[in-house]
């Protein structure tokens, strides 16, 4: 499942990738597979969402979201 | 940029991620002594400031950014500058990294590459009472000992630990430069030594690592080798090569290894006193600003805001401004003898000055709330709020505030596109947002309409006029909407943009850094913008006074006319018992309006010999399609100084003399004018066909002017004029002669 699976409030583990190329920009900003990632909202009109990461906010569109394999606890 | 001195001075760079407090610590060290400009050829601002002491320090404030492996541009000048790449620059001898306490991972593995580029480096641990609050204590000893670095705590924006970050900087012996610690993969690793040593006659031992690594994953890195070192570029597609078939990640190694030697470091040395996922104050305060239904009502109540500052809280200094300059014209023309050197210094000179102070509390009152913005932290927020509709059209939902701020004028609104981080987003934004309509639109749509459109009704509480009026801003709107699609579709398509963006927590704005960023930016926009604006201003007026013409002799003889009437007069007066001199005057009165037409008449011969006159001519035969007639065409030439200069433009050449926007004298005058065959120049359809041209055409050399200093090259600026011109005359054509078609004629 990807990160878009999950409903606003949820946690999951970063698994890895969706695709061949990983978003290496994701990367650096600390979306490591092994990372615990929370999915905290959507914008109000649906996109892009809001995500905390290594204890910060960080907003990224829905088609990013679904480059982001993840696994629920 | 080195000023002469001769005490000896050290360079340091200052980098950080971006909202670490990286413009305060800079504000804060170097207070005024800044100079802004830009690295050769490219968008990124280059700033640098002076701190004075035994030793003098040129501090370079580097780009905001969260790596050094170049995926922007500003990544790219960045690491340029600190390896000492950048053509006519030496590379730094100090790093100072500004870190935010309550986010160290991130920050940090900023810090990791910086440190491997081999430079000494200082960490400035920024933000200690965020992270405090977070229930963060953070071990200063052990991440010293850890990154092998010095590193200063402090809360800059209370101006702790400047004083002691300062005197780290100054002090005679720099740190040490500090080993690699972290580790690459093992397949990875093992091919670097053979990148290094390719590398060996080009670059000092301590950057050879980071270089090779760079080049590994980053073609635009890569590339700058081609000619350079041939051997070594050949080397690096080849060890790719080798890497991809035995499915090595190595694209990502780099950020791996980083991350996981800094996650067990950040969790030994920063120790949570808290549950780290419990709400802060900042999630709360964004269940409010970003819920479904208030966030876009709250935004929308910003915006208004802002708007209704920008539009009417800046008017009457603007009216005063004006006022003032009409005023010191008036003065020095009192005061000097009539010549053409006065007509230059109060048409030219004071004129031109004017035009560039005229948008100061615009961009000052912009730049206020924008700084409110960007400090408390909504900016962000805004932008995730519009994102999904700006995405659409191919802008971002950062966009949005520069976009909006156009309606009151494109300068401040061009200037505010700089709050994209994206440098694409950037410019589509600076391309697009001359189509919102701007405040000085509004007198020309007012006085055409006003003369032209009928007054009627329309549903009742409508008014034809209020219709045609908004159908101005929509049309505006909508284009600036569609060129930006355009532009993303077709100009900068290629990988679509990342847009991943750090929603920090809000915090309490400082004013003192907020009135600091708008005397900045007002500075940048007097200093770069204002010399282009102020010598487009004269060359103006020269094009409209020169060459001159001797005036003709029927208006000659009309004068001697007029002087002999007042002698007449004169001396009848005083046969009735006045004296000399006031029967004179009595005289002059008396036949006043006569020698204001005269007057009125002669500028209007004057202009429509000057070159602005004989252009109009010019350009008729490809303005005639749209309805205009020369006197149109002249107008639109001299509107480039300002869209509003059209109306006094024509007044002169229908000799109205000085007027107001609705006066009512020009309206009967343009309502009167006919071409030879009897038809009027103005009918309601060619009013129509004026309107849009005005709506899509970039009349406007201030615009040009701030366009080319935000973009750094006049490609842009000449782009955006003629599709913008390109637009107005195809749409103006389209409506004057389909209307004449349809027989609105
Ligand atoms: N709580 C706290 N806030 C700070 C501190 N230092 C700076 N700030 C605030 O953080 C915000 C961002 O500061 P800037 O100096 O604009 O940050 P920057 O790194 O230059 O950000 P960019 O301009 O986006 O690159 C401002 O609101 C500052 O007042 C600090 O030590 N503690």
């Amino acid at each position: 499942m990807t990160l878009l699976d999950l409903k606003p409030g949820q946690r999951a583990c970063i698994q890895g990738w969706t695709t061949v190329e990983p978003p290496l920009r994701l990367m650096e900003l600390g979306l490591l597979p092994g990372t615990d990632i929370e999915f905290v909202r959507f914008a109000p009109l649906g996109d892009p969402i809001d995500i905390k990461v290594r204890g910060y906010h960080l907003s990224i569109r829905k088609t990013e979201a679904a480059l982001i394999r993840i696994e629920r606890p | 940029m080195a000023e002469s001195t001769s005490r000896p001075t050290r360079k340091i760079a200052l980098i950080g991620n971006p909202n670490v407090g990286k413009t305060t610590v800079f504000n804060l060290l170097t207070g005024m002594r800044q100079k802004v400009g830009n690295y050769p050829g490219v968008t990124v601002e280059r700033k640098v400031g002076r701190i004075v002491g035994d030793l003098d320090i040129d501090l370079i404030d580097l780009p905001g950014s969260y790596s050094l492996s170049p995926k922007s541009l500003d990544e790219r000048i960045a690491y340029d500058v600190l390896i000492g790449h950048l053509p006519g620059e030496t590379a730094p001898d100090l790093a100072v990294c500004v870190v935010d306490a309550s986010n160290l991972e991130r920050n940090l593995y900023l810090v990791t590459q910086v440190i491997d580029v081999g430079l000494p480096v200082i960490v400035a641990l920024n933000m200690t009472d965020a992270a405090e609050e977070a229930g963060l204590s953070i071990d200063v000893k052990a991440l010293e000992e850890s990154l092998g670095v010095p590193v200063i705590p402090m809360v800059a924006s209370r101006n702790d630990g400047i004083g002691k970050l300062k005197y780290r900087m100054r002090q005679e012996e720099l740190p040490e430069p500090a080993e690699r610690k972290w580790e690459l993969m093992p397949v990875v690793a093992e091919v670097i030594p053979d990148l290094e040593e390719e590398l060996k006659s080009h670059l000092p031992e301590k950057s050879r690592f980071i270089e090779a690594l760079q080049c590994l994953t980053s073609d635009t890195m890569l590339e700058s080798w081609l000619t350079r070192a041939p051997r070594f570029h050949a080397r690096v597609l080849a060890v790719r090569e080798r890497l991809e078939e035995r499915k090595a990640p190595y694209r990502q190694a780099e950020i791996m290894g980083r991350y996981n030697w800094l996650s067990p470091l950040v969790a030994r040395v920063a120790i949570k006193q808290k549950d780290p996922n419990q709400q802060t104050v900042s999630d709360r305060i964004d269940a409010v600003l970003t819920h479904r239904i208030f966030g876009p009502l709250l935004f929308g109540l910003v915006l208004l805001l802002i708007f209704q500052a920008v539009f009417t809280w800046a008017t009457p200094v603007m009216d005063g401004i004006e006022a003032g300059v009409v005023g010191l014209g008036d003065l020095v023309r009192s005061g000097m003898p009539p010549s053409m050197f006065t007509d230059l210094l109060v048409d030219g000179v004071i004129t031109g000055v004017g035009n560039v102070v005229v948008f100061l509390p615009q961009i000052l009152l912009l730049f206020f709330f924008l700084g409110l913005m960007e400090d408390t932290g909504y900016m962000a927020r805004s932008a995730f709020i519009m994102d999904r509709v700006m995405h659409r059209v191919g802008l971002s939902g950062g966009s949005v505030v520069p976009m909006l701020s156009s309606f009151a004028c494109a300068i401040p609104g061009i200037m505010a596109a700089r709050t994209l981080a994206n440098p694409r987003d950037r410019l589509i934004t600076i391309m697009v947002a001359p189509l919102m309509s701007c405040s000085a639109r509004l007198p020309v749509y007012t006085l055409f309409i006003a003369a032209f459109l009928p007054t009627g009704a329309v549903l009742g509480i409508f008014t034809f006029q209020g219709i045609a009026m908004f159908s101005m801003y929509l049309l505006g709107t909508v284009m600036a909407f569609i060129a930006a699609f355009v532009l993303r579709r077709f100009v900068f398509k290629g990988e679509s943009s990342f847009f991943a963006m750090e929603l920090p927590p809000y915090r309490m704005p400082r004013f003192r850094q907020i009135i600091w960023r708008m005397i900045d930016r007002s500075k940048a926009f007097v200093v770069r913008a204002g010399k282009i604006i102020f010598g487009m201003s004269v060359l103006l007026w020269v094009l409209a006074t020169f060459p001159r013409s001797n005036t003709p002799d029927e208006m000659i003889a009309e004068r001697a006319t007029i002087d002999l009437q007042i002698d007449t007069r004169a001396d009848s007066l005083q046969a009735a018992g006045m004296t000399a001199s006031n029967a004179l005057i009595e005289a002059q009165v008396a036949m006043n309006g006569a020698i204001r037409t005269l007057d009125a008449r002669e500028s209007a011969y004057q202009i429509e010999r000057s070159v602005i006159g004989r252009m109009g001519h010019a350009i008729e035969p490809i303005m005639r399609p749209l309805g205009f007639d020369w006197k149109i065409s002249a107008g639109i030439i001299s509107a480039f100084a300002a869209r509003e200069v059209i109306i006094s433009a024509l007044a002169t050449l229908y000799s109205v003399g000085d007027i107001d926007d609705d006066s009512p004298l020009l309206r009967e005058k343009l309502k009167a004018d006919r071409y030879a065959d009897g038809s009027p120049v103005y009918t309601p359809l060619v009013a129509v066909s004026l309107l849009v041209f005005f709506v899509l055409a970039l009349q406007c050399m201030s615009t040009l002017a701030i366009a080319r200093r935000e973009t750094n090259s006049w490609k842009w600026p000449a782009v955006m004029w003629l599709y913008m011109t390109g637009l107005a005359w195809l749409f103006s054509f389209v409506i004057y002669q389909g209307g004449k078609a349809l027989g609105l004629g």
